[in-house]
């Protein structure tokens, strides 16, 4: 295993200047995430929404919370969390989506079920 | 804890041992994201399948409390930002000055939660036995804070969610269970982070933070931005559902 070589430097100094750009463009996001959940996009205002939000949690993790300065181990860590949590949303949301139950109808993913008694012959 | 910054002994260099630390903390936060992932897959499967009473909850919420919320806590992550970077270039009172900030703004954030809350509670919409989406509709004169416009808006809003939703109410309990867990845990870990946020400043006090030692700044700056990035989710996810009418 290549040795890593742990020189006593100091801390990787954010400068302040930076810190003020990324909390402009938080807010600048803040105010462009409730604009656009004022126009009716159908489907894709959850996406955009998500979208945006996305953006703001990765330039607080790679700047106030210095990541693009790490380690690469520290990024592995980061990217294995997101990773796990991606897993839990997609396999358990894909299992329900395509579970259909015995009178054939798609369950729980749809609404009708809720209000339809159960069929007794 | 070590409170001098001297060297352990399976370290090499004092960097490494605050790298070591610092990975720590990581770790510690991806538990949280699992911990908080649980409480999101409820949510993202009952909005899934209760969309009108879950859009219906969401309008109820006031939007300008939320988004004030969102940008006080995203300035407290800008003020624990620059308390790391005054530790880190060793200015002292800047480090006190910056937490205090931060404290501050964690605790103007408490204080809105709160109004909001108790607006809830005042409308009936908290889960359980008093629970009744349809209580501003059927009880105007007692949401005094709400004015005839709102109210109306509502009344309108309520219908055509009834309309697609006959079990609004045990549907829109739905929502304000997600909304009370998600936001509640999330005040939790402000409280926590305060608490902390509180040792901190009392330490920095005492001038032990150093260019050559600042972990606890920077491990409790690690938490409060974790924190600030729930509520970036939180966000979009309860008070923006259904804005567009």
């Amino acid at each position: 295993m290549a040795a890593h070589e742990y020189t006593d430097h100091t801390d990787h100094i954010v400068p302040p200047t930076t810190y003020v750009v990324i909390i402009l463009i938080l807010l600048c996001l803040t105010a462009a995430t409730v604009g656009a959940a004022y126009i009716n996009l159908g489907k894709f205002n959850i996406v955009v929404a998500l979208a945006i939000a996305t953006l703001k949690a990765t330039l607080v993790v790679l700047f106030f919370m210095h990541a693009k300065y790490s380690p690469e181990r520290t990024k592995l860590v980061i990217i294995a969390g997101i990773f796990w949590l991606a897993i839990l949303l997609f396999m358990t949301m894909s299992d329900y989506a395509s579970r259909v139950d015995y009178r054939g109808i798609r369950y729980p993913m749809s609404q009708r079920i809720v209000h339809v008694p159960a069929q007794h012959s | 804890m070590h409170r001098t910054g001297e060297l352990y002994g399976q370290y090499k260099t004092l960097a490494q041992q605050k790298e070591t630390a610092s990975l720590g903390m990581w770790i510690f936060l991806v538990t949280e994201v699992m911990f908080f992932g649980g409480i999101m897959m409820a949510y993202t499967l009952n909005r899934h399948v209760y969309f009108h009473a879950f859009a219906m909850g969401s309008n109820t919420l006031s939007l300008k409390l939320g988004g004030f919320n969102t940008v006080v806590l995203l300035a407290s992550s800008f003020t624990m930002a620059m308390a790391v970077w005054s530790a880190q270039t060793g200015k002292k009172q800047l480090i006190s000055i910056f937490l205090s900030l931060t404290i501050l703004l964690g605790f103007v954030f408490f204080g809105v939660k709160y109004v909001e809350y108790a607006q809830k509670f005042h409308h009936h919409l908290v889960p359980g036995k008093n629970f009744n989406i349809f209580y501003c509709r059927d009880n105007p004169t007692k949401c005094d804070d709400m004015s005839a416009e709102e109210l109306q808006e509502e009344s309108k809003e309520l219908e055509e969610a009834v309309a697609a939703d006959p079990d609004l109410n045990s549907h829109a309990q739905l929502y304000y269970s997600a909304y009370f867990g998600m936001t509640g845990l999330h005040a939790l870990h402000m409280v926590v982070g305060a608490g902390l946020l509180f040792w901190l400043l009392r330490t920095s006090f005492t001038g032990r933070f150093t260019p050559e030692w600042n972990t606890p700044v920077d491990l409790v700056g690690l938490y409060w931005h974790f924190v600030d990035i729930v509520w970036i989710y939180l966000f979009p996810l309860l008070y923006l559902i259904d804005r567009h009418k």
